[in-house]
């Protein structure tokens, strides 16, 4: 009795938390006259990727498609993932690897500045953009996220490069090896499945950043995902098949490299608290 | 040669006077060098720019560009913002609704973290994954399917109310036909809705570092409580919360500061920036500033006035991780 007391609140939750991913996919596959009929269909009678279709070949506005944005956001996100991975790799050795007089500054200042309200720094961001002559370019959101991700990921990056064994090393730099190529052969691929974790979160920063997309691009052609989505969605006939088909394009990549990486997410953000 | 490996050096070593100096090794800094350059100027530069900026009158684009004059205007934008009664309005919501989520969150991410260490295996399993999922939907997609679900003809909330027998739903809303009724309209339902949707994306986190604590909790301690014919609500109080205290702290102080600026969801289920009933502080201070026309000055003194208040809260956190830092 307890047992299915206790099962029928798991349904429950799953129903709650997995509904709206849920109605999201199904909407997309509906016919217009299913999504707007009035009697809900809890499953696509006549399922369609029309929507998909007419995202994916039509152009939003004139002489840009929905694939532009997504090239936009792709460009975004990539080249923030390459520029933070390799800073950040360098920073956590430093900090995983040596003791020096301002370690336990820099790592109380990675955990301060990770604190930093971001949705305050849009206004003197947007005042060093235009003076930096990046107003409406693709480089002022790369900048921006490369600051954003690069806490989080050398705090990150630091727990995986602590992890490999400094014997290791020590022997290679017996063997009489330079400590580039320590670096190079035996720290960086030991340590190259945490900087592909690591690299997932800044990607996904990257991906779903909103509010300073919209206020560093002007250019309607160089918009992000998420700019074009809200410009898009923000019209009062709202559209919802191609606007969930949308949504779904947008969301399945960062849910697949999401659950790749969860649970690092939790050790992260809990540092110490949680241990075992 | 030094390796790449340093030996820390032992106290017993600092202190024999005998000590041969050696040479600072000055690679960590350059390690260190490029994410310092770019924390500093990416992120420490700009918050003391917002600080500056805030003590000046900036109303057009060229003054940011250095074309025209900064005029000072000193504590100008602080005092036009505290003598404005809106801005009560918007601390208002901003602490209610902060309040109402945290603690909403903090139950209801309990409750699910104490009931997935409780199901069985493949259930657990079936329920965590389903979870990840509101985790793992951006704040943007989630945000829009819950305006969907929310939407005024075929939204599926529009349908469910409609379906309700009609004489009930008089007596209870005063209403039978919900088409066209605008689930945003008013401040109150607006707040609700959108705690929904902060709720929904904000609880697994809490779900999933519960459940990881709970399993470094010896089992044993919970059974023998149970065995003794303790309450389900007296083991939690007196085993699992006790034990978990420091992973509450750091979830509560890490949901208050998330909860303070939420800006995407309300942007995206209000539409932009023009419903001003149901400003928060991190909006308040976006649409001062970019809405036309830009009010550049007085949007960074309202983001010093957030920021002033999560500094706060971070101070706890640093506090809570360092002392956990030391004990483990």
């Amino acid at each position: 009795m307890k047992k299915v007391a206790l099962n029928a609140a798991g349904l429950l939750v799953a129903l709650f938390a997995a509904f709206p991913v849920y109605w999201m996919i199904s909407t997309s596959l509906k016919p217009s006259s299913e999504i707007f009929s009035s009697t809900p269909q809890p499953v696509p009678a006549h399922p369609t990727l029309a929507h998909y279709r007419e995202i994916l070949t039509g152009n939003l506005i004139p002489g840009v498609s929905f694939l532009d944005f997504f090239v936009n956001s792709a460009i975004v996100a990539v080249s923030t993932v390459v520029l933070s991975g390799l800073v950040a790799l360098l920073a956590a050795t430093a900090v995983a690897r040596f003791r020096f007089k301002l370690r336990t500054s820099f790592l109380i200042m990675l955990l301060v500045v990770q604190m930093i309200p971001l949705e305050a720094l849009v206004i003197p961001l947007f005042l060093m953009i235009q003076r930096l002559g990046l107003y409406n370019t693709l480089p002022s959101l790369i900048l921006t996220y490369l600051g954003f991700s690069l806490p989080f990921a050398v705090w990150m990056l630091r727990g995986f490069v602590a992890a490999v064994p400094k014997e290791l090393e020590e022997a290679a730099a017996i063997d009489g090896a330079s400590r580039a190529q320590t670096f190079r052969r035996v720290l960086f691929p030991l340590v190259a499945p945490g900087l592909v974790a690591t690299s997932i979160f800044s990607f996904i920063t990257a991906w779903n950043e909103l509010i300073f997309a919209l206020t560093f691009i002007n250019d309607q052609g160089r918009y992000t995902l998420p700019v074009a989505m809200t410009f898009f969605f923000g019209r009062d006939d709202t559209n919802w098949g191609p606007v969930m088909a949308a949504s779904t394009l947008f969301t399945l990549p960062v849910i697949i490299f999401f659950l790749l990486v969860q649970r690092r997410m939790v050790s992260g953000l809990v540092a110490g608290a949680v241990k075992g | 040669m030094t390796t790449l490996t340093e030996v820390p050096e032992t106290s017993a070593a600092r202190e024999t006077p005998a000590r041969r100096r050696r040479p600072v090794d000055r690679l960590p800094y350059l390690l260190l060098l490029p994410a310092l350059v770019i924390i500093g100027v990416l992120l420490l530069w700009p918050l003391g720019q917002v600080v500056a900026m805030s003590f000046y009158r900036l109303n057009s684009v060229r003054q940011l560009r250095g074309d025209r004059e900064w005029p000072w205007v000193g504590l100008g934008n602080y005092t036009d913002i505290l003598s404005d009664p809106f801005f009560l309005t918007v601390l208002r919501n901003t602490v209610l609704f902060a309040a109402a989520n945290v603690l909403l969150t903090m139950v209801l991410g309990t409750l699910v973290g104490l009931l997935l260490n409780r199901l069985g295996r493949k259930m657990a399993t079936f329920v965590a994954s389903c979870v990840m999922l509101a985790w793992a939907t951006p704040a943007l997609t989630g945000t829009i399917v819950w305006k969907w679900i929310f939407d005024d003809t075929s939204g599926l909330v529009t349908w469910l109310f409609n379906a309700l027998p009609d004489g009930f739903s008089q007596a209870l809303f005063g209403r039978s036909d919900w088409t066209g009724y605008g689930w945003f309209n008013s401040p109150l339902l607006f707040f609700a809705i959108l705690t929904l949707v902060v709720v929904w994306h904000s609880f697994p986190f809490i779900a999933v570092s519960v459940l990881a604590g709970l399993k470094s909790v010896p089992s044993e301690l919970h059974e023998a409580a149970r065995v003794d014919g303790a309450s389900p609500w007296r083991v939690f109080w007196k085993i699992t919360f006790p034990l978990l205290r420091p992973v509450f702290g750091i979830l509560i102080v890490l949901s208050t500061i998330w909860d303070f600026k939420v800006f995407t969801q309300q942007f995206v289920l209000a539409g932009g920036t023009q419903d001003r009933p149901t400003f928060m502080l991190s909006i308040y201070s976006y649409a001062e500033a970019f809405s036309p026309p830009p009010k550049y000055g007085l949007g960074a003194a309202i983001a010093v006035i957030l920021t002033l208040i999560l500094l706060v809260v971070t101070g706890f956190y640093v506090r809570m991780v360092l002392r956990q830092e030391d004990e483990s």
